[in-house]
């Protein structure tokens, strides 16, 4: 078969994710340790998995409502509405998807036309800009700063804004960055949009991982914002549930309406048993969550300031469980840094530019391990920057 | 600040009062200042090493030995717990609620040595009216530390 005849150009056309393509170098070495896996360390909180081994001692094995089932529908808009008081029919304006990402995909879906612009700040996750091309549309860049503590400022966004914009992609807390958007410049953004019909897609999967004193602010709530908003958010990050695989999205009932159908399509529906356990998580799951930000929180503090200590430039990410220095005072790239860190001193960490051109300059390290380990790693990176140093 | 700070030392007693001040927001002497205070206040009150004694002598052993002893009149479990936390092999002992009166962890040489302790040292005390003696065989955790090899970080790298 020829298959490069058969297959989808589109499709053939991505890129894979420059993410793996180190990973499969580090998983080859022994002794590596890793800085680099971005999921929580913890298992999922024990009253949360007990409810998910509860629905399957009872046999509820079955599909469940397309949306998700009915009570977890009502729990996370019961949620939503006690951190950000913003109010969702559970009925019409929620869906509980497979992870965000699969949210992310319905959302860039129903509103990209072939042409539209999407607006994605970068660096950022990497699945928007596939996405985003997958269903037709052109991806935009918007650089965010180290001087901006990598959030999206209103200038840089009108800017890029044509007459082909569609929808804005506003990543925040930021993978990889750790960086956050407060509420004065979501104004801003706002400010900006209000003229405009452009849509936003929120992606909050790290919402509750939010450090200081201030809280999470969704754009959703500022002023005339919730309607164009599509609110992503799930369960992997805060509550430790990646493998779960289930996210949900808040929108507008028009607009959900449609990524329903298409989630009905493709997926049917999320997995019950996960979808049970949630319920639990939506309820009762407040003081878990505190309990794990409040470690992430120590270990964000430990980390920025050895790496300042070690003499790389890191601004304090006030969000998710990344932190991004700036390797340049090395003189080397990112994928030359983290190359020759993982062959010398067999620590793995990704390299910034694998989220983006903006990302050059940058590592990623993540704090999902524990201290001993992150202070072994740390120990070794101090090594590898003073030998650079002195030039050895 | 207590509450965080204690939980790390717990973990970590090697943490260096730098790192702590910067994990928990606030300066070395501030954490110098109420670790000083936790230690006179008795609640903080050693920090030490968790050994694997059996990797340095593989003959080494450890027991749990359960006494069931008469408490005496005027002193009741006082003066023989005295007695036995001054013996350099006890090195926890705890009065508990239920089958036995007082579980004595002890270390040794070898099984044999904890066998002569027992019956020579703790059995033949006044007051002390049975002893059930269990050897420990494996070691999985210890003061939070896992002995059973590190644990395997089963995440995959997405």
């Amino acid at each position: 078969m020829q298959y490069d005849k058969l297959l989808s150009p589109c499709i053939c056309g991505l890129k894979p994710s420059g993410i793996r393509r180190f990973f499969d170098i580090a998983a080859e070495m022994e002794g590596v340790i890793s800085l680099s896996i971005g999921e929580p360390d913890f298992a999922t909180p024990w009253h949360i998995r007990q409810k998910g081994v509860e629905s399957l001692e009872k046999g509820r094995t079955w599909y469940s409502p397309n949306a998700g089932l009915t009570v977890l529908r009502e729990e996370i808009a019961a949620y939503v509405k006690r951190h950000t008081g913003l109010v969702y029919d559970p009925k019409t304006e929620v869906v509980v998807t497979v992870g965000g990402s699969e949210a992310i995909d319905l959302a860039l879906r129903v509103t990209v036309c072939p042409g539209d612009e999407v607006l994605i700040p970068d660096p950022s996750f990497v699945c928007y800009e596939p996405l985003t091309r997958m269903a037709g549309g052109v991806p935009v860049s918007l650089a965010t700063r180290r001087e901006d503590n990598f959030a999206l400022t209103a200038e840089t966004l009108r800017a890029a804004i044509t007459p082909r914009t569609k929808l804005l992609v506003l990543p925040f807390p930021n993978n990889p960055t750790g960086g956050i958007m407060r509420r004065d410049q979501l104004e801003a953004i706002a400010e900006v949009l209000r003229d405009t019909s452009v849509l936003v897609l929120s992606d909050e999967i790290y919402g509750e991982l939010t450090y200081g004193d201030e809280p999470h602010v969704s754009i959703a709530q500022i002023g005339g914002m919730q309607e164009r908003t599509i609110r992503i958010s799930g369960f992997s990050k805060a509550f430790a549930m990646t493998g779960w695989r289930l996210g949900y999205a808040c929108a507008p009932a028009p607009i959900l309406e449609q990524m329903l159908k298409l989630h009905q399509y493709a997926i049917m529906c999320a997995p019950t048993t996960a979808q049970h356990a949630a319920i639990e998580a939506m309820r009762n799951g407040d003081e878990a969550v505190q309990s794990m930000r409040s470690d992430y929180d120590c270990r964000r503090r430990l980390i920025v300031d050895r790496l300042r200590k070690i003499g790389l430039d890191c601004f304090e990410p006030e969000g998710a469980f990344y932190v991004f220095p700036s390797i340049r005072s090395t003189g080397l790239t990112s994928e030359e840094f983290c190359h020759k860190l993982l062959m010398e001193k067999k620590v793995a960490v990704v390299p910034g530019n694998a989220f983006g051109e903006s990302g050059e300059g940058f590592v990623r390290i993540s704090y999902c391990y524990s201290i001993k380990h992150i202070q072994e790693a740390l120990d070794r990176i101090e090594d590898f920057v003073n030998a650079l140093k002195n030039g050895d | 600040m207590r509450n965080s700070l204690l939980k790390m030392v717990r973990e970590n007693a090697r943490l260096t009062e730098d790192q702590l001040a910067a994990m928990l927001n606030t300066t070395p002497d501030a954490v110098r200042r109420e670790l000083t205070e936790l230690e006179k206040e008795g609640i903080i009150c050693g920090y030490h090493a968790v050994v694997d004694w059996e990797k340095v002598d593989p003959e080494s052993a450890t027991a749990m030995i359960e006494l069931n002893v008469i408490p005496r009149k005027d002193t009741g479990f006082e003066e023989l717990a005295e007695t036995i936390l001054s013996y350099p092999e006890v090195e926890s002992l705890y009065l508990l609620s239920g089958g036995c009166d007082f579980s004595v962890l002890v270390k040794g040489r070898s099984f044999r040595q904890i066998a002569n302790f027992v019956s020579s040292r703790l059995a033949t005390l006044d007051g002390v009216q049975s002893t059930a003696t269990h050897f420990v065989l494996r070691r999985y955790k210890e003061s939070g530390v896992y002995f059973a090899g590190d644990q395997r970080d089963e995440r995959g790298d997405i």
